[in-house]
């Protein structure tokens, strides 16, 4: 079946090298998960250092984490849980050859992930740039901010290591943000052409897997950012 | 070979489930838990958010058992990281650093 195809010109979706399409699904999505243990190793150094410091500067890191707005973090939170039900759709619909509502899910992710972008940038590393809580170009905290840090007693070097870790974290977590909106992209250009088919979406589920491991990094960062320093 | 197929309920609720977990982990953080354990209580509901995610979304309920492996042994090596970074970090204090040098008479060279 696959030698008719392969020379009728139809674009065969069983690649050569695999014995059948069951086979090929297994080693696409066995081969995901293989990098995605990379990338936990990759977060995973961030969030040992930042355990490290939050041992050895307990308090200064939850004077740190009340200088964020929880609410932005919460938001964001809302919004990247949306995308990745929109993202798991996306799969489903691509499973089941339904080219239109994957085109449709694939779009309403990328909507959604830039949204989480928006009101990271927009809103709230210029708030943070404005409240002078930037570390090592623009850390002097004045005012209220200044007395909150003096009122819980905390060196200001030690905040300042927090703010590090929240702009590296964050940082990083946004720039696979940007990652995935771009092979989201790639994804939906493919779509459009045609390209999948329920023998063949592993770039789709590939994809998909990416983006929910982005997801759960947040769900790590969003408490262990926001939430430590409470919010009453 | 499509794989499993999951029915879309199965994904609004899971969605449903973790918006609430959501909003408990936040609630949570507005009443007054000791420290550390606010964070221990944080960490427990990420985790469980976490577990949501990679079961039904990524699909790894519906996998064999080759790709589980290669999904926990991700985990199990960034628990190695934790635990034997932390075994040194938390229990550097346990045993006080030796005086004993400083009692004994020191001949100073030359």
């Amino acid at each position: 079946m696959s030698e008719h195809q392969a020379t009728s010109g139809v674009l065969d979706p069983l690649a050569h090298q695999f014995d059948d399409l069951e086979q090929q699904h297994e080693a696409s999505y066995f081969g995901m998960w293989i990098f995605l243990a990379t990338e936990i190793m990759f977060f995973g150094g961030m969030f040992a250092g930042y355990t490290i410091y939050r041992h050895e500067y307990f308090s200064a890191f939850e004077a740190g984490s009340r200088l964020l707005d929880w609410r932005f973090g919460a938001a964001n939170t809302a919004v990247l849980i949306c995308s990745s039900l929109t993202m798991a759709l996306a799969v489903r619909a691509a499973q089941m050859g339904q080219r239109k509502a994957l085109i449709t899910f694939l779009l309403l992710t990328i909507v959604l992930g830039m949204a989480f972008l928006g009101i990271k940038f927009t809103f709230e590393w210029t708030r943070d740039w404005h409240e002078h809580i930037v570390p090592g170009i623009n850390f002097a905290p004045q005012g209220e901010t200044l007395k909150q840090l003096q009122d819980a007693k905390v060196a200001l070097p030690h905040v300042e290591l927090f703010m590090f870790f929240y702009f590296a974290m964050t940082g990083f977590h946004a720039l696979h943000m940007i990652v995935g909106i771009g092979l989201l992209t790639v994804l939906t250009i493919m779509a459009n052409q045609g390209r999948f088919s329920p023998q063949r979406f592993n770039p789709v589920e590939g994809s998909g897997l990416y983006w929910h491991f982005v997801d759960i990094v947040w769900i790590f960062l969003f408490p262990l950012l926001y939430l430590i320093g409470g919010t009453h | 070979m499509s794989g499993h197929i999951v029915p879309q309920k199965t994904y609004f609720t899971i969605f449903a489930i973790l918006i609430g977990l959501t909003v408990l982990t936040t609630w949570v953080a507005s009443v007054h838990i000791e420290p550390p354990w606010n964070t221990w209580v944080a960490l427990a509901i990420a985790v469980c958010k976490a577990t949501l995610v990679i079961l039904f979304f990524m699909h790894v309920k519906y996998t064999s058992n080759l790709t589980r492996i290669a999904v926990v042994a991700g985990f199990f090596w960034l628990a190695i990281l934790l635990t034997l970074t932390l075994s040194d970090i938390l229990t550097r204090t346990w045993i006080p650093p030796s005086t004993a040098w400083q009692t004994t008479t020191v001949v100073s060279p030359r």
